[in-house]
């Protein structure tokens, strides 16, 4: 394998027709680093994908490893050159072929015969842990094993850089989760450059370094997942990373502090207050400052596992239960405020369909977003 | 900045080599029959009808029209009512000797018309069906049959069983599937089957020239005798009749591509 | 419940059954017993022993062969990158399609007709021939052995090209994808995946087309040379049969050559059942 350092893709741009499927993308990550692509379906996730591999063209942009230019748009490395591996949703696995024929492929190609490819084989299987599987066909296998020698087959070849487009998703949630255990343990131990594709935030925040969260072929935030998770650039990236209640709301007072914005409003039908962390020039201490002026209305961020019935927490709302799932040590409720919101919460105490309450949530925990296209509630998508 | 491709030069030179040959021989026969005294040069110098007109004269036409088209939807419906039910249950039911009658039913198509034509005309002269139109339908369902199983049976296989089981939970009987979701979505199946069958039946010498009399002859029947009894006429005369066949079986073909695409117009075997 | 579904499956099969019963199995079993017998209803195998024993007769299943095997091959061969060219789908692809199969259309009358005229020594190819300087003197296409080639070349490749073209399109395109990011250009991604996994496609298409290669009759007679060098066992079979009022040596004739079609074919299952040991499933995703 070809050392390299980084790999840097300078606003890549994929238009079909005039259908803008990737805008401006730009990213650079350096070798042994796993970044996850996580967005909705159609969000351009497995176009950048695919662009990167080669396997689509790209209408403008650059992408660079190191020093050297793989794809300007004009002219390009082939896909088959850039020594990069791609596992692919359906497995896509040689049917003819048997599993040690399978990942034998690229070893052959590269004239690699004999005791030494029987060894890199059998090295490859054992680290999928699908010794004993050599001789048998994909047709005999079962999903999570078609995959696991999808991922033999490839990095047998040591690849500059993996991808995987949706790996998991066909697969049932037992298989899924163990699946993601060992695709973790694989790249704790052998350390290659991973680009990974999902819809899924518990696959990107359990095993990316960094994650890039996309809508509509547009970047949203890059960030590690405690960044993204804790921290959500915009109401929609908060929205896929959980934050589910959110609700309509106007800002009564903005206080500035040195490192906290406190913000009071009106929502739920109470007068709540937020305290968001952003430090002193964070652009979005203006955008708050800028929808009070002009009195636009916000949307809130809270996550249902913030909510409680606790009251020393402060900033309580009314309302009164529609339904309750028990989930054995908690209960997960769908409630409704005043206006109609709906609020989502986990309950340790019981609670009955149709009980009025008063819910809780901490001024730490709540985020604010100015109301603007970006809100998936409000089906803004371009 | 388009790059040209070796394999978009090697396509666009075969196709227009094929295209050359073919439109160059259909543009013969074509020419031949409108045009008289055409010997030598690029193009004949005179153009005329009369071909058709001695054909016409020649050839009872309505009559070897009539006789073509009835033989043809005939043998393409009783075909589907017979290929259609068999087709299904191929598709969706696993029984013991399945294998065993599929290649039984598709047999006809691999064994030569000559292997069982002669028999089939012996028997049908001794029906009394020899020599007329329905002997010549029945003997024209038997390659006919097979094909049909094969080109509907991929449709049917698309159509998803589960959507038969879901109108059975609804409450709907045996019938009404078959009638308000079986059928409809195996349109496409179905015409697919249809037209190319039709075409094919259009095109079926051996067996309808071993069974055929005077008056039961379908066109490419006549259009060989015409043919093979070289020097009886002229030439420009068979051409004509060529050219009407030609047109028939054109007419099915683009109405076969207006409504079905190109690669669903094929037959999956596994 | 299971007694009635039976029930169901014996309905729907039973046309099909009655059918092939009826009109194929029992005219062939009646061929059969035409061939082993003589007119006076007698058992003999001297059917098939004089038709062996004739020279003349004999020759044409070399002839048959010698004609209907390369075109078969042709045909099929030629299908093959005509299908994966389009395999993706093409810009125009319908009417390139209806261009491809146009030939079905024609009807071997046409067709023959028109190879005499466009084909003939002052015809239109020659004419090209001639003007392009590839040829001195205009090349001989029709009367002979080539000239039937041509012939069932052009009205086999439809059927080939049609079959191909929906088997290759049903291979999952992910695998190109799979086996270009190991490393493999696109000349070692058709050899080493799609090939194989066209090979029962390419079974089926070798066989149909070889079937209606090796029953030629018409184009034999009208374009080639059918007192000699095309005289192709079909012909031998008719000239028994109504020529010579022979029934029981026709009949053996046709059985002669469902034998050899059905051994070829068997040779074909072989072929492909070595290439093919994998799964049945073409890894449609």
């Amino acid at each position: 394998m070809k050392d390299f350092k980084k790999i840097s893709v300078r606003r890549m741009t994929k238009r079909f027709g005039d259908k803008t499927a990737v805008h401006d993308f730009s990213l650079e990550f350096g070798k042994g680093e796993f970044v996850t692509f996580l967005g909705p379906s159609g969000c351009g996730k497995s176009t950048a994908l695919n662009c990167i591999t080669g396997l689509i063209p790209i209408t403008s942009g650059e992408i660079w490893i190191d020093d050297e230019c793989i794809d300007d748009s004009k002219s390009q490395v082939p896909p088959e050159k850039r020594e990069f591996g791609m596992v692919f949703q359906n497995y896509a696995l040689f049917p003819h072929l048997t599993v040690a024929e399978n990942v034998a492929f690229g070893l052959k190609l590269r004239k690699i015969r004999g005791a030494e490819l029987a060894k890199r084989v059998d090295d490859a299987l054992r680290l999928v842990h699908l010794e004993g599987y050599a001789s048998k066909f994909p047709a005999q296998m079962s999903g999570g094993e078609q995959q696991r020698v999808a991922i033999a087959r490839c990095i047998v070849l040591e690849p500059r850089l993996l991808l995987l487009d949706e790996p998991l998703s066909n697969l049932d949630a037992k298989l899924r989760i163990e699946l993601r255990y060992e695709l973790k343990a694989l790249h704790e131990r052998l350390k290659v450059t991973t680009i990974y594709v999902t819809h899924d935030q518990t696959e990107a925040l359990a095993l990316s370094d960094r994650i890039v969260v996309l809508r509509a072929g547009k970047i949203q935030q890059v960030g590690s997942p405690e960044q993204v998770y804790a921290d959500p650039a915009n109401i929609f990236v908060a929205d896929f990373m959980g934050y589910r209640n959110r609700w309509p709301a106007k800002i009564q007072s903005i206080e500035e502090r040195s490192d906290t914005l406190v913000v009071r409003f009106g929502s739920a039908g109470a007068s709540l207050e937020a305290h968001l962390s952003y430090p002193a020039a964070d652009p979005r201490r203006a955008a708050l400052q800028a929808a009070f002026a002009s009195g636009s209305p916000v949307i809130t961020a809270v996550r249902p596992e913030d909510i409680g019935m606790d009251d020393k927490a402060g900033n309580g709302i009314r309302c009164h239960a529609d339904i309750v799932e028990y989930q054995g040590n908690a209960s997960q409720v769908s409630a409704t405020g005043a206006d109609g919101i709906r609020i989502d919460f986990r309950s340790s105490p019981k609670v009955s369909e149709g009980e009025a309450l008063s819910i809780f949530v901490a001024p730490g925990k709540i985020l604010l977003f100015p109301a603007d296209n970006l809100d998936p509630k409000q089906g803004g998508s371009p | 900045m388009r790059k040209i491709k070796l394999s978009t030069v090697l396509f666009v030179a075969a196709m227009a080599i094929y295209v050359f040959n073919v439109l160059g021989i259909l543009g013969t026969v074509v020419l031949n029959s409108t045009s008289k005294g055409w010997f030598s040069g690029v193009f004949p110098t005179h153009f005329t009808t009369e071909w058709y007109a001695y054909a016409a004269n020649d050839h009872d036409i309505p009559n070897l029209l009539a006789v073509t088209f009835t033989v043809v939807l005939a043998d393409v419906l009783i075909a589907l009512l017979i290929a259609f039910p068999a087709a299904y249950a191929l598709a969706r039911h696993e029984f013991r000797g399945k294998g065993l009658l599929t290649s039984l039913f598709l047999l006809p198509m691999i064994v030569p018309p000559m292997a069982y034509g002669i028999p089939l005309a012996m028997l049908a002269y001794k029906v009394h069906v020899a020599a007329r139109v329905s002997g010549v339908i029945l003997v024209n369902l038997v390659p006919i049959v097979p094909f049909m199983i094969l080109v509907l049976m991929p449709f049917i296989e698309q159509v998803g069983s589960n959507l038969e089981s879901a109108a059975k939970m609804l409450g709907a009987k045996r019938l009404t599937i078959f009638r308000r979701i079986l059928i409809p979505l195996t349109i496409p199946g179905i015409l697919t089957a249809g037209i190319l069958s039709l075409v094919k039946a259009i095109s079926m010498f051996e067996l309808t020239y071993l069974v055929a009399g005077g008056k039961s002859q379908t066109i490419v029947v006549a259009l060989y005798a015409d043919a093979y009894a070289a020097g009886a006429r002229p030439p420009q005369a068979v051409d004509a009749l060529a050219v009407i066949y030609f047109l028939i079986a054109m007419v099915c073909l683009v109405i076969a591509l207006r409504f079905v695409s190109p690669t669903q117009m094929v037959f999956k075997l596994k | 419940m299971k007694g009635a579904s039976r029930r169901g499956l014996g309905f729907l099969l039973a046309p099909a059954i009655v059918f092939v019963i009826l009109l194929f199995v029992y005219p062939f079993a009646y061929g059969l017993f035409l061939s082993l017998t003589k007119e006076d209803g007698s058992f003999t195998l001297s059917n098939y022993l004089n038709f062996f024993a004739s020279a003349r007769d004999f020759r044409t299943i070399w002839v048959t062969l010698q004609i209907s095997v390369p075109v078969t091959f042709i045909n099929v061969a030629l299908a093959v990158p005509f299908a994966y060219y389009m395999r993706r789908g093409l810009k125009g692809e319908k009417i390139i399609t209806f261009f491809l199969i146009i030939p079905i259309t024609l009807g071997t009358v046409l067709v023959s007709e028109g190879m005499l005229t466009f084909m003939g020594p002052k015809g239109w190819l020659n004419q090209l021939l001639l003007f392009l300087h590839i040829v001195k003197e205009p090349f001989r296409f029709t009367h002979n052995y080539l000239g039937v080639v041509i012939s069932l070349g052009l009205q086999g490749f439809p059927y080939a090209f049609l079959m191909l073209l929906g088997y290759v399109s049903g291979i999952n395109p992910d695998l190109e994808k799979a086996s270009q990011m190991l490393g493999a250009n696109k000349l070692q991604t058709f050899w080493k995946v799609l090939f194989p996994l066209m090979v029962p496609g390419i079974a089926i298409a070798f066989s149909l087309n070889f079937v209606m290669a090796f029953s030629v009759f018409p184009s034999a007679v009208l374009l080639g040379e059918p007192s000699g060098p095309t005289r192709v066992i079909s012909i031998a079979a008719y000239q028994w049969a109504f020529e010579k009022f022979n029934f029981n040596a026709a009949s053996a004739i046709s059985m002669i050559m469902a034998a050899i079609e059905l051994l070829v074919i068997s040779l074909i299952l072989v072929w492909r059942a070595r290439m093919y040991k994998g799964a049945s499933i073409v890894g449609k995703g």
